[in-house]
């Protein structure tokens, strides 16, 4: 087995067998997967695609159908619920709905797995303040968690899920219940338990802004399957599913739908090239070389991982050999151009 | 009124008695009923420790016992008290069918606030680790703590209701002193004090079980 992995799934597959007549819904269809230590890794996929019950395996929560699952080298199917439950105690976890203990105070929340593993009076508060001062609630120690906004109800959650210092932690849908300023805040803090704390973090999301603000790597699924896996750039700047694909257009509206391509047909007579955007292209230099007049008629560029992504579309007009040399000249330099057909 | 001051002794006594049957069917069926509650939560299944024939067994009794009138609830339990308490009239036979009755009663209402009991929370005490046994009692109970108080206060006003209709059938207590001493005697007054003595009492207990809960609650 791979030394530095943290999380293995191999060839994981779960059925659920749902109401009086029995019927069958396949969650998950022969999952493989690796997370690395010290990695954030996403996995996004739309509402249903078993994303859930993905990250509910790893903690033993659910066991699979068939496949194995490994966390370090413990493959947690093959134990039994007693020892399930350390291991969940060196797995920390953060939900949507942050699933606080109405009955306790945030210390008491925070204090929760501590007095679960057994850990002594003195130390349990110990390190309940240090956890919350990490999150910045120290002064909310005594209140409950419904006197808290959403942002700060999930910093709680977060600090209770870090409590028995896990090397893992799984995040379901932690900012999906947030707006996206207090998403960026706990996205801000999860990187921290990542580089701070050193801790491999498992998340999973629909929102390719929550991908690409703090995954290194990145799993996209559909209908149960993994549609394709690896770096979030490489994902995402080159979708090759049309899961992918159809995230990244989402998120970017870089690409003009046939809707607005129509549109801009009415109004534009010139060539519709559409050009991705990815380091330099040297795209202004190369029309400008065979007498062609780029318009930029739609498009959009973004960040991901520090690079940039994204497309322009533009209207061309000039002589048509000219235009076709151009396309030439820049496809020659690995820039990827399409041209929009009728 | 001349008459309720000579009688005053026994309307204390009328008290004490109504205070004994309700003391001890709310306190030893509240246990009762909080004991078989868990379990049919917690055997539920799906739930913690999921046991089909426990829940089948535990569910079926509470559903067969739970609508029996009252009256005719004492009457079915003759047997057994003869051969537990000894006896089948007084005080002690009303608070001993009172006491099983409250405690079918409140199993009810505390599963069906631990029920209530969002699973997410559940979920988060499994993700930490915890035992079945455990997060039962330290997150499910105390989670659902105020709601179940509330539901406590709602059986004890029906055991005070119970325990003066029991009085008909010689149990003594207020229900009893109201028409003996009242309505068989013509004597308003005195069945309008009896009224507003187990109006003061269900009161008294429904501010104690509102203000238990608020605090349970910290609304
Ligand atoms: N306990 C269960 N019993 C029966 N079916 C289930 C159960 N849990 C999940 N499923 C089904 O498995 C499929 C995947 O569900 P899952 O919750 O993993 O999806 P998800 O990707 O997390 O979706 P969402 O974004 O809506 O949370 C769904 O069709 C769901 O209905
Ligand atoms: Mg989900």
């Amino acid at each position: 087995m791979n030394p530095v992995s943290h999380v293995r799934l191999k060839n994981v597959s779960k059925t659920f067998t749902r109401g009086r007549d029995r019927s069958r819904v396949v969650a998950l269809d022969d999952v493989s997967l690796e997370v690395a230590k010290g990695e954030v890794f996403g996995v996004i996929g739309h509402s249903g695609a078993g994303k859930s019950t993905l990250i509910r395996l790893i903690n033993g929560l659910e066991a699979p159908t068939t496949g194995e699952v490994w966390v370090g080298d413990q493959q947690i199917t093959a134990l039994s619920e007693k020892d399930r439950r350390g291991v969940r105690r060196d797995i920390g976890m953060i939900f949507q709905q942050f699933n606080l203990f109405r009955s306790r105070t945030v210390a008491g929340n925070v204090a929760y797995p501590l007095k679960v593993a057994g850990v002594g009076r003195a130390e349990r508060d110990r390190r309940v303040a240090r956890l919350l001062d990490f999150v910045g609630l120290l002064d909310r120690a005594h209140d409950h968690p419904e006197q808290l906004s959403g942002g700060q109800k999930q910093r709680v959650g977060i600090a209770r899920a870090l409590a028995n210092e896990p090397s893992l932690l799984l995040a379901d849908e932690a900012t999906s219940a947030l707006d996206p300023k207090t998403t960026a805040e706990v996205l801000t803090l999860l990187g921290r338990v990542n580089k701070e704390l050193g801790v491999t973090i498992l998340l999973i999301t629909h929102e390719l802004d929550v991908i690409r603000t703090v995954a290194d790597r990145v799993a996209v699924m559909e209908s149960g399957r993994i549609a394709e896996t690896g770096t979030v750039y490489d994902v995402f700047a080159n979708p090759r599913s049309t899961v992918a694909a159809d995230f990244v257009r989402d998120a970017l509206r870089d690409r003009p739908s046939p809707e607005v391509l129509a549109r801009l047909r009415r109004t534009h007579t010139g060539r519709l090239v559409t050009v991705a955007v990815r380091s330099r292209t040297g795209l202004a230099k190369t029309f400008l070389a065979y007498g062609v007049a780029a318009d930029l008629v739609f498009g959009g560029v973004s960040e991901l991982q520090e690079r940039a992504v994204g497309s322009l579309t533009f209207e061309l007009t000039g002589p048509d050999d000219g235009i076709d040399a151009a396309l030439a000249a820049l496809r020659a330099d690995g820039v990827d151009v399409t041209e929009e057909s009728d | 009124m001349d008459e309720f001051l000579t009688n005053l002794p026994v309307f204390r006594e009328a008290i004490g008695t109504t205070f004994y049957i309700v003391g001890i069917s709310v306190v030893v069926g509240g246990l009762l009923g909080l004991a078989l509650g868990l379990v049919l939560y917690a055997t539920r299944p799906g739930s913690l420790l999921a046991s089909r024939a426990v829940f089948i067994v535990v569910n079926l009794l509470v559903n067969i016992v739970r609508p029996i009138p009252f009256v005719i609830f004492l009457l079915a339990l003759q047997p057994v008290m003869l051969a537990t308490i000894g006896t089948t009239i007084g005080a002690d036979a009303v608070t001993f069918g009172l006491t099983l009755a409250a405690a079918f009663a409140v199993s009810r209402i505390v599963e069906q606030n631990l029920v209530a009991v969002e699973p997410g929370v559940i979920e988060a005490a499994r993700a930490a680790g915890a035992r079945p046994l455990s997060i039962l009692f330290t997150v499910v109970v105390p989670e659902a703590l105020g709601p179940v108080i509330l539901g406590y206060t709602f059986i004890f006003v029906g055991v005070v209701d119970m325990s003066a209709q029991a009085g008909l059938v010689g149990g003594g207590g207020l229900g009893d002193y109201a028409v003996t001493y009242g309505s068989q005697r013509y004597n308003w007054p005195v069945v309008y004090l009896t009224v507003a003595t187990i109006i003061v009492i269900v009161q008294a207990g429904q501010f104690l079980g509102n203000f238990l809960a608020r605090r349970a609650l910290r609304r």
